[in-house]
């Protein structure tokens, strides 16, 4: 046993197919009463009146957006390594779930922003970092797209995906460097003095648990869709190859 | 392999850049006013988005030449090892548009106003700059060598991975224009280009060998 076994497609598919429908039941159920809990069930913060509860969105998307990039580069760095297709699906399958959730985050962030601090976008720098992920999950997703041979695509993404998160990191100091900003400070840290009070922090665990669930569903189906779509393909292959030998 | 740079300067690419730069720098202010204030507030990061621009216009020829007439299975097999090949591809194209634009940039800078204490800096900053720019444009030459229509594509690839190069230099160039120290950036963006000059030919070796196959 190991679990190398699972990057057979076929094990992954027996896998996993039971697994989606639970996934998806589990995040909705953390997603109902994380988010009805955190609407209804939690007071207003003083001076943020009721702009607070947007966090129930902003934060878990925004988590899950910088965990989608890792999750692609392990993924990435697995089908360099041993070439399991699985893996380089996965990845595939992960780079627009990463996106939607980027762009969630920029949104909530801009709706909250627009109320508290009088302006729906500042150059500031978590801001403008999740621009240029953004950006770096477009430009992979358009790199899949363009190249034909899977496993040409599968490679070359696989590199732009370790060279972007260098690159990531790098922009994420660099523009801290450039512009101190308006975005407040961690305040979910473990280890930190002043965090955000107990009345938030259950229904955002809860909120956080729905979008990892969530995302782990999302990809989970992505990537059996991703190769379903793979086998056509072959089989088409096979199949065009025969006739022309017929 | 050093006569690589002929080759390409016989490519007429050369010039073409620099004329680029000059037209971004000329347009700008007609798109914000002659205002010498004004100008003279954005010049750094005028001449350092432009010059960023210029020297992503002649970045799909750089392996895309060698792809077409396939000499570049050739240069695979060569004693020299592939990584060689993307770093001497990218002095190559350093030298024929990233030094031009270094050397055009402070003439440039009097036509926008520059601050008097900022030419120094700003040569000095795209002289470090340009390099990382050309390594790092390399790495997505090469990712994109194979593509019919790889130009736009490459720039969606590659400006991204120019964000820090850019902050750096261009924080550099405006920090003399206010009169503010202006070491660290300089600094910062030394290390980016000799990061980038050392590491990104392996990945753009890597990105080639995948596109050979």
């Amino acid at each position: 046993m190991s679990i190398w076994e699972y990057a057979n497609p076929k094990k992954f598919n027996e896998t996993t197919a039971p697994l989606v429908p639970w996934l998806f039941g589990a995040a909705c159920l953390c997603l109902v009463v994380g988010l009805v809990w955190g609407f209804f069930g939690t007071p207003d913060a003083e001076r943020f009146e009721s702009t607070v509860k947007i966090i129930y969105l902003h934060v878990p998307s925004a988590m899950m957006a910088i965990n989608a990039w890792a999750m692609m580069l392990v993924a990435s760095l697995i089908w360099l390594i041993r070439r399991h297709h699985v893996s380089a699906l996965a990845a595939r399958a992960a780079a627009p779930v990463g996106l939607t959730m980027t762009l969630i985050a920029l949104l909530t962030g801009a709706i909250w922003g627009q109320p508290m601090w009088g302006t729906w976008w500042a150059w500031d720098p978590r801001l403008t970092s999740f621009l240029i992920l953004f950006l770096f999950y477009l430009g992979y997703m358009a790199l899949w797209e363009a190249i034909d041979d899977p496993d040409t695509a599968a490679d070359l993404t696989s590199v732009l995906c370790m060279v972007g998160s260098v690159f990531a990191i790098l922009s994420r100091y660099a523009v801290n460097f450039w512009n101190q900003g308006l975005h407040q400070g961690a305040s979910l840290s473990l280890d930190a003095e002043e965090n955000v009070a107990d009345v938030f922090w259950v229904p955002l665990l809860v909120c956080i648990a729905g979008f990892v669930l969530l995302f782990l569903a999302l990809v989970l189906m992505r990537t059996r869709t991703e190769i379903a779509a793979r086998r056509i393909r072959a089989l088409e292959a096979r199949a065009r190859a025969v006739e022309a030998r017929a | 392999m050093r006569d690589l740079r002929l080759a390409i300067r016989a490519g007429g690419g050369f010039g073409l850049g620099l004329a680029f730069f000059l037209i971004v720098v000329v347009l700008v202010p007609f798109g914000v006013g002659p205002e010498r204030e004004v100008l003279a507030r954005i010049a750094p990061g005028i001449l350092w988005v432009a010059a960023l621009l210029a020297a992503l216009l002649s970045l799909d020829r750089l392996f895309a030449l060698d792809w077409e007439d396939g000499s570049l299975p050739l240069l695979a097999t060569a004693p020299l090892p592939l990584e060689g090949v993307a770093l001497a591809k990218a002095g190559a194209h350093w030298v024929t548009t990233g030094l031009p634009l270094t050397l055009a940039a402070p003439a440039l800078g009097v036509l926008l106003n520059l601050p008097g204490p900022a030419f120094g800096p700003l040569t000095l900053s795209l002289a470090l700059g340009t390099p990382a720019l050309s390594a790092i444009g390399a790495f997505g030459a090469a990712l994109t060598v194979g593509l019919r229509r790889g130009g736009l594509l490459l720039s969606l690839l590659v400006l991204p991975l120019y964000v820090p190069v850019l902050i750096f230099g261009a924080e550099a160039a405006r920090r003399a224009a206010e009169g503010l120290p202006y070491a660290t950036p300089v600094l910062m963006l030394a290390g980016l280009a000799l990061g980038s000059l050392a590491l990104m030919p392996f990945a753009a070796a890597v990105a080639l060998r995948v596109n050979l196959r």
